[in-house]
């Protein structure tokens, strides 16, 4: 079932939904990528939580004027009203007052939020409401869905995409760099204006898929993804939109397949896998890859004061560094120098001497600074510089 | 509308409406200061799937191993917020975004997928609660205020909120001086010896416990909304942190006051038949008076700092 659903094959509409939240989920992961740079991710929140009284009262508003409440195009519009006054109250308690953003974004979210409420229970009274659906909207749902809405999801998405593809060079600009976007004449608050108009129209669209309270995981998770994979700006923006095209496809293939299961959360799910798998696998930012380098380190300082101890002839009583030191064949069990390590130790200590001296003559300190105990000396002197070291050290004994 | 109407029907509501908001607003005030407002946002959503894994381990709705539930995954939470954030070195709000939105959306699944048909746990309850449940069946007027055996049946909801209030505003009065110092000057407060990041993590603690609890009565929309909406209008009102909380008490009694009344009677008023919901209907009123504050508070702006008295 799951795989039918995957590979497109659950028939029209379903396919038609799947589609349109894979053009969301790029859309979503491209614009988000830009709101998390611009550190602003949760402003998303606040828009999304502000869309369910503009859902609701789109609805109240229909029925009263005769129509059928459940029209999609209808209900987004109010969604997108509603979500943009949000937005503008948000700008203008934290630039406005001396609330701090975070602050007018928590206040926005959870009044409106309460209000959709206090909608939905007037709605649930009437007798046109029974039958709304529009808990549909919290948590997102494809099951069961009208051709109609099921084609304006999918236009709206891949209009969305290419409204964010279009757009993205001046927003990769503003949000990298804002003060030199602004030294070269962009109107850096318009590109700000355009980037929440995006994350507007995204919110909006993916409020029936993913549903208002999770889309902002939409645009959150796969930009942080992304980030662990590179370190420029436009890689992140291509590989935001990829994870997020992933995530919202597969997730939306599963939901078709398990119809009584709100669709929000598995795509949440799925980009929260994709996360963690970067999490622990990524090369450079992972925590694998950082364990592993972490032990690499401690091998080198071990073996270092390993064979230090061995030129001086001490004895080592440190576990880990005689079973590394045995592993590399330069000492036996009991600590005694092989043939190979008493050169290697010899060389260490002839290293070591070499350091001391350049770290007392003021004429090396350049170089002198870059001593740690593992920098081969080699690597920053000459081999003149060396030998002239040498002959000192030769003077001195 | 007489005592013996009133108190079975509206009084354990109401009561545990200003319990939730004072509670929640008494932390708030530190939180908005100290620019973590969202805070409150975070742990209601992260407490879900710890309260549906406590019902499927224990198999009922019951308190203590929900409000266990909801503590360890609030722990988690933090944990995993703060692993992501040194690991990942990503900023705090977007690591918050991915940890509580994720933790969320696996509540919801698990709820979806279990047998919760019997009990009464699901999303919506969870979001907005359900405070007009709260009836004292036992009550029969006012007279059973001073009745033990009608007070045996009060709605275990109310003297639970009413200890968490006293908890919250013991930690409040016992720790006023290191909180106010810290949250305006951390590093004087360092100089002076104080373990800033111990008193942030018992605020941090004091907030969630208060959540948690809120959260079983009225849903976590009160929540938030009262973590901020009273704080933030309080900091529009007044310089002083000891006006601040007094205005924020103040405004988050009259939110619950006013909305469960709206929300109760409003409707019938403009001829409906039926009520809307409380929860949402607080909210809403908060939200009222920080817009009020922010219109029309004397300290709304940004460098109105003008000196004190």
């Amino acid at each position: 079932m799951i795989r039918d659903a995957l590979l497109l094959q659950l028939g029209y509409n379903a396919t038609l939904v799947t589609l349109g939240a894979a053009l969301l989920g790029m859309a979503a992961g491209v614009g988000g990528t830009f709101l998390f740079l611009r550190k602003r991710a949760l402003v998303s929140d606040a828009i999304s939580h502000a869309t369910l009284p503009g859902v609701a009262l789109a609805f109240i508003v229909m029925v009263a004027l005769g129509g059928d409440g459940r029209n999609l195009v209808g209900l987004l519009t109010g969604a997108a009203v509603s979500a943009a006054l949000g937005l503008l109250i948000v700008t203008w308690l934290s630039s406005k007052t001396r609330l701090a953003e975070d602050a007018a974004i928590g206040a926005v979210l959870s009044v409106f939020f309460g209000f959709g409420i206090v909608l939905l229970t007037v709605i649930q009274t009437m007798t046109a409401g029974r039958q709304a659906g529009l808990e549909g909207f919290l948590l997102g749902s494809t099951a069961g869905m009208l051709r109609s809405d099921a084609l304006v999801i999918a236009v709206s998405a891949a209009l969305t995409l290419a409204l964010v593809l279009l757009m993205r060079r001046p927003l990769t600009l503003a949000s990298f760099d804002p003060e030199f976007a602004r030294s070269t004449g962009q109107n850096v608050t318009r590109t700000d204006l355009i980037m929440m108009a995006l994350v507007l129209a995204v919110t909006v669209v993916g409020l029936k898929i993913v549903g208002l309270i999770l889309i902002v995981a939409l645009l959150i998770i796969p930009p942080v993804t992304a980030r662990f994979w590179t370190e420029r700006t436009d890689h992140v923006v291509l590989i935001a939109g990829l994870l997020g095209g992933v995530s919202a496809y597969v997730g939306a293939a599963i939901s078709a397949a398990m119809p009584n299961v709100p669709t929000g959360p598995i795509i949440v799910l799925v980009g929260f896998a994709l996360f963690a798998c970067s999490l622990l696998l990524s090369p450079a930012r992972g925590v694998v890859s950082a364990y592993l380098r972490h032990r690499a380190y401690q091998r080198q300082v071990h073996l270092r004061q390993g064979l230090l101890a061995l030129a001086h002839g001490q004895p080592i009583y440190e576990r880990l560094t005689l079973r590394l030191l045995r592993r590399q064949g330069w000492a036996l069990p009991d600590g005694v120098a092989t043939p190979e390590g008493q050169g290697r130790a010899a060389r260490a200590m002839r290293d070591e001497t070499r350091w001391q001296v350049i770290r007392r003559d003021p004429a090396y300190e350049a170089a002198a600074a870059r001593y740690d105990g593992l920098t081969p000396i080699e690597s920053v002197l000459t081999a003149d510089q060396i030998a002239e070291v040498d002959s000192r050290i030769e003077v001195a004994t | 509308m007489n005592g013996s109407e009133f108190v079975p029907l509206s009084l354990v509501p109401m009561l545990t409406g200003i319990f939730v908001a004072v509670a929640c607003a008494l932390p708030g005030n530190f939180l908005v200061l100290r620019r973590q407002a969202l805070i409150g946002d975070a742990i209601s959503h992260v407490v879900l799937p710890g309260i549906v894994v406590a019902f499927l381990l224990t198999g009922v709705v019951s308190t203590w191993p929900m409000l266990l539930g909801a503590a360890g995954a609030a722990i988690i939470a933090v944990v995993a917020i703060e692993a992501v954030r040194r690991l990942g070195r990503i900023e705090a709000g977007a690591a918050m975004g991915v940890i509580f939105t994720a933790m969320f959306a696996g509540g919801v699944l698990l709820l979806e997928q279990s047998d919760t048909s019997s009990v009464h746990l699901d999303v919506e309850h969870a979001l907005y609660g359900n405070l007009e449940s709260l009836i004292w069946l036992d009550a029969t007027g006012w007279s059973s205020l001073w009745d033990p055996v009608a007070l045996a049946g009060v709605p275990v909801e109310l003297p639970r909120m009413a200890l968490t209030f006293v908890g919250v505003a013991l930690f409040t009065v016992l720790f006023w001086r290191p909180l106010k110092i810290s949250t305006f000057d951390e590093g004087f407060a360092r100089t002076i010896g104080m373990r800033t990041d111990l008193l942030g993590l018992a605020l941090v603690i004091v907030a969630a416990i208060a959540a948690v609890a809120a959260f079983d009565a009225v849903g976590s929309i009160i929540v938030i909304a009262m973590f901020i909406c009273p704080p933030a209008a309080a900091r529009l009102m007044t310089n002083r942190l000891e006006w601040q909380v007094a205005w924020s008490v103040l405004f988050a009694v009259i939110a619950a006051v006013l909305g469960y009344v709206l929300a109760g009677y409003g409707p019938l008023w403009l001829g409906l038949v039926d009520s809307v919901s409380a929860a949402g209907m607080i909210a809403t009123v908060s939200g009222v008076i920080l817009g009020l504050a922010a219109l029309f508070g004397p300290h709304r702006l940004r460098g109105s700092a003008a000196p004190i008295g």
